[in-house]
């Protein structure tokens, strides 16, 4: 136990953080995939939230927004991913193109935007690190951190981002399952035919999904960068949006399954960067922490771990009147 | 959906749009950033086109991607979408190699058995998509994007824990694996130009002949027109998915040897993914899945990564630029609907006058 303990309060804290974007980032994906448009983009919206994240913090903070300027970065980079998700969006819904073919597109197109811009404003292939009085800082809960055993796991040297996705994801729970906007969001992936009768505008629903996963995902780009990284190049996002697909298949597109998952990723990811120090653990390969998440959704689509049904109209352009 | 292929001039007509629209934004994003179009795309092509050394180059990047197009194109015939060439082509690129450095034996043995190591190892990996797709109804898409971190994982754990040379790579490959040319880079200024170039052209008239000539051909495009009338033909639909998924990873894989036998004779720790499989995609979708148009959209996708360097040292444009511009092609080509309405409206008007 003595010699457990310890371990646990340097890995626990480490896959929160890690979890943190995937979970926000799948809180995306599930919102655009539950109205019946893939998105493969997922990771180059995180690139674009990455890189808004980091330019709204180093902008703001040059206006003296001091600690708050992180903040401002994360909103900066929810509306650019909103915004820059719009592509995705109008070729797979209103032009019908292939919503994974777009989705790659999209992917390309951010990491090249992005260190084009990158390149013009900073003459380098990355930009200035975020200076230290801007990040967002680690912090310990008043009373909850001094709980034994729990406090030091869960609630301590945390980022406030982590709570807020957690509580986030509480909330997208309520929205796509308890509110009539959850229930046309899904209807129109089901079955959007019989969703277009009741007099839901298919498209406009969509528009609205893969909006919003642009939003969440561009968050989860630029928590990642503001949090872990510190600075934007085009090697910020090497498929952590892939593994937030990952996360919202593995959890059966439902928020609180790809809570699950994104929290075993965290795991995953945090045990393959310190599992040298942990007795027992330190002679299997890294490569097989590596390689676990993947492994495991592929697992989890072939039915040996629960089958993952998806929406149903998944993939589907909806053209009025086609039967 | 109207089929992308029907009729011959809409088939040449979108792409040529696209890779017009495609250039036109990429002028308009130079424009609005403080560049002038007109000397980068002037740097651009004559850093394709401007010395032997420059188009030995173009011609050597267009060889892996030649074979990444014709990886997607085979099993998008089928009716499939390969993400996973990126991880076939690492594996095929990681296997050739090994097969490269640990046999010894005369070049006519070991240069074929090299290839067809990276051809089986791609294979392998596509295989795999293909029967969770044909047993358990998985989407390929999804799956494939898994096997390719994967792939990419593993592979980097052999190469550092059992074939580190010098740095992040392993040893050459044997001269009598190499398909590396003196001749070619003498003629070429000395780039790496090597004779794989020759294998890409061999392997699009394969593709052609196995898809267009052959019985098993008929079967694997007649699945991907309609499972359903397949089936009921006497098809089996399961095994011409595994089939095309699995040709499709050897084509991959063999591409991958390109890279591991041809460009660089080694293989190396891959802190991120080549790229050259996500490539294919816009190169099969840009060629319409055709021989002809895939060899054709290597050729442009290959010019403009290699003209980019010019295009920087020259006009100083950021090579990412290229990148912008090939997104936006597979953009336009994707909503082809979009350039098919606009050409509709064209025709009809022609017609009413």
């Amino acid at each position: 136990m003595d010699l457990i303990l310890p371990i646990l309060y340097t890995i626990v804290p480490a896959a929160l953080i890690a979890a943190t974007p995937l979970l926000l980032t799948a809180m995306g994906g599930l919102f655009s995939e539950r109205s019946g448009v893939v998105n493969i983009g997922l990771e180059g919206l995180m690139v674009m939230g990455a890189f808004g994240g980091i330019i709204g913090t180093l902008f703001f903070d040059s206006l003296g927004f001091g600690a708050a300027s992180a903040w401002m970065g994360i909103l900066v980079a929810i509306v650019l991913g909103a915004l820059f998700s719009l592509f995705h969006a109008v070729a797979s819904i209103t032009l019908r193109a292939d919503q994974i073919v777009s989705g790659v597109a999209l992917n390309f197109l951010a990491v090249g935007l992005t260190v084009y811009i990158v390149r013009e404003v900073f003459d380098k292939g990355q930009t200035d690190t975020i200076s230290s009085g801007a990040r967002l800082f680690r912090i310990n809960v008043p009373f909850l951190s001094e709980i034994p055993i729990i406090g030091p796991m869960l609630f301590s040297r945390v980022y406030a981002t982590t709570y807020i996705a957690f509580l986030i994801a509480i909330v997208v729970w309520y929205v796509v399952f308890k509110t009539p906007f959850g229930l046309r969001l899904r209807s129109v992936g089901e079955h959007p035919m019989a969703a277009d009768t009741m007099g839901i505008n298919v498209n406009r629903m969509r528009y609205i999904g893969v909006m919003l996963s642009g939003a969440f995902a561009g968050s989860g780009g630029a928590v990642y960068a503001i949090t872990t990284a510190g600075n934007f190049a085009g090697g910020t996002i090497v498929g952590q949006g892939f593994m937030a697909l990952a996360a919202l298949i593995f959890g059966k597109w439902h928020p609180f399954g790809a809570m699950g998952a994104a929290i075993f990723f965290g795991f995953a990811q945090a045990l393959s960067i310190s599992a040298q120090q942990i007795p027992g653990l330190a002679n299997v390969p890294q490569v097989y922490m590596l390689i676990l998440p993947y492994v495991l959704t592929i697992l989890a689509l072939a039915g040996f771990v629960g089958k993952a049904e998806p929406p149903k109209a998944l993939n589907q352009p909806y053209e009025k009147g086609s039967r | 959906m109207k089929n992308v292929f029907k009729g011959n001039l809409t088939g040449v007509f979108v792409p040529l749009i696209a890779i017009l629209f495609g250039f036109v934004a990429g002028a308009v994003i130079m424009l609005v950033s403080g560049n002038n179009p007109i000397t980068a795309y002037g740097a651009l092509i004559s850093g394709i086109f401007g010395t032997p050394y420059d188009f030995g180059e173009t011609l050597q990047r267009m060889t892996p991607l030649i074979f990444s197009g014709l990886a997607v194109a085979f099993a998008f015939r089928t009716g499939l979408l390969n993400i996973g060439v990126e991880g076939q082509l690492i594996v095929g690129w990681f296997t050739s190699v090994l097969v490269g450095i640990a046999i010894e034996a005369p070049m006519i043995i070991h240069l074929p058995l090299a290839l067809l190591a990276g051809a089986l190892a791609g294979a392998l990996w596509g295989f795999v998509p293909g029967i969770l797709k044909a047993r358990f109804q998985v989407h390929e898409v999804i799956v494939t994007i898994m096997m390719n971190y994967i792939a990419m994982h593993v592979v980097n754990h052999f190469i550092r824990n059992y074939m580190i040379e010098s740095g992040q790579r392993t040893a050459f490959v044997n001269d009598s694996a190499s398909l590396s040319s003196e001749f070619l880079t003498n003629i070429t200024n000395f780039s790496r130009l090597h004779w794989g170039f020759l294998v890409a052209v061999i392997a699009c008239v394969i593709m052609w002949f196995i898809l267009w000539k052959t019985k098993k051909g008929f079967e694997l495009r007649s699945v991907g027109y309609n499972k359903h009338a397949s089936s009921y033909a006497g098809m089996s639909v399961n095994m011409n998915i595994i089939l095309s998924m699995s040709v499709s990873g050897a084509f991959a894989g063999v591409g991958g040897a390109m890279l591991g036998l041809g460009t660089y004779n080694y293989a190396n720790i891959l802190p991120s993914f080549t790229n050259y499989g996500f490539d294919g995609i816009a190169v099969a979708l840009l060629g319409s899945s055709t021989s002809i148009g895939i060899f054709l959209s290597a050729f442009l996708f290959g010019g403009l990564k290699q003209g980019a360097n010019n295009m920087q040292s020259q006009a100083g444009v950021a090579p990412e630029l290229v990148e912008i511009i090939i997104a936006l092609i597979i953009f336009f080509v994707a909503s082809s609907y979009l350039i098919r309405w606009i050409y509709s409206r064209f025709q009809s008007k022609k017609e009413g006058k």
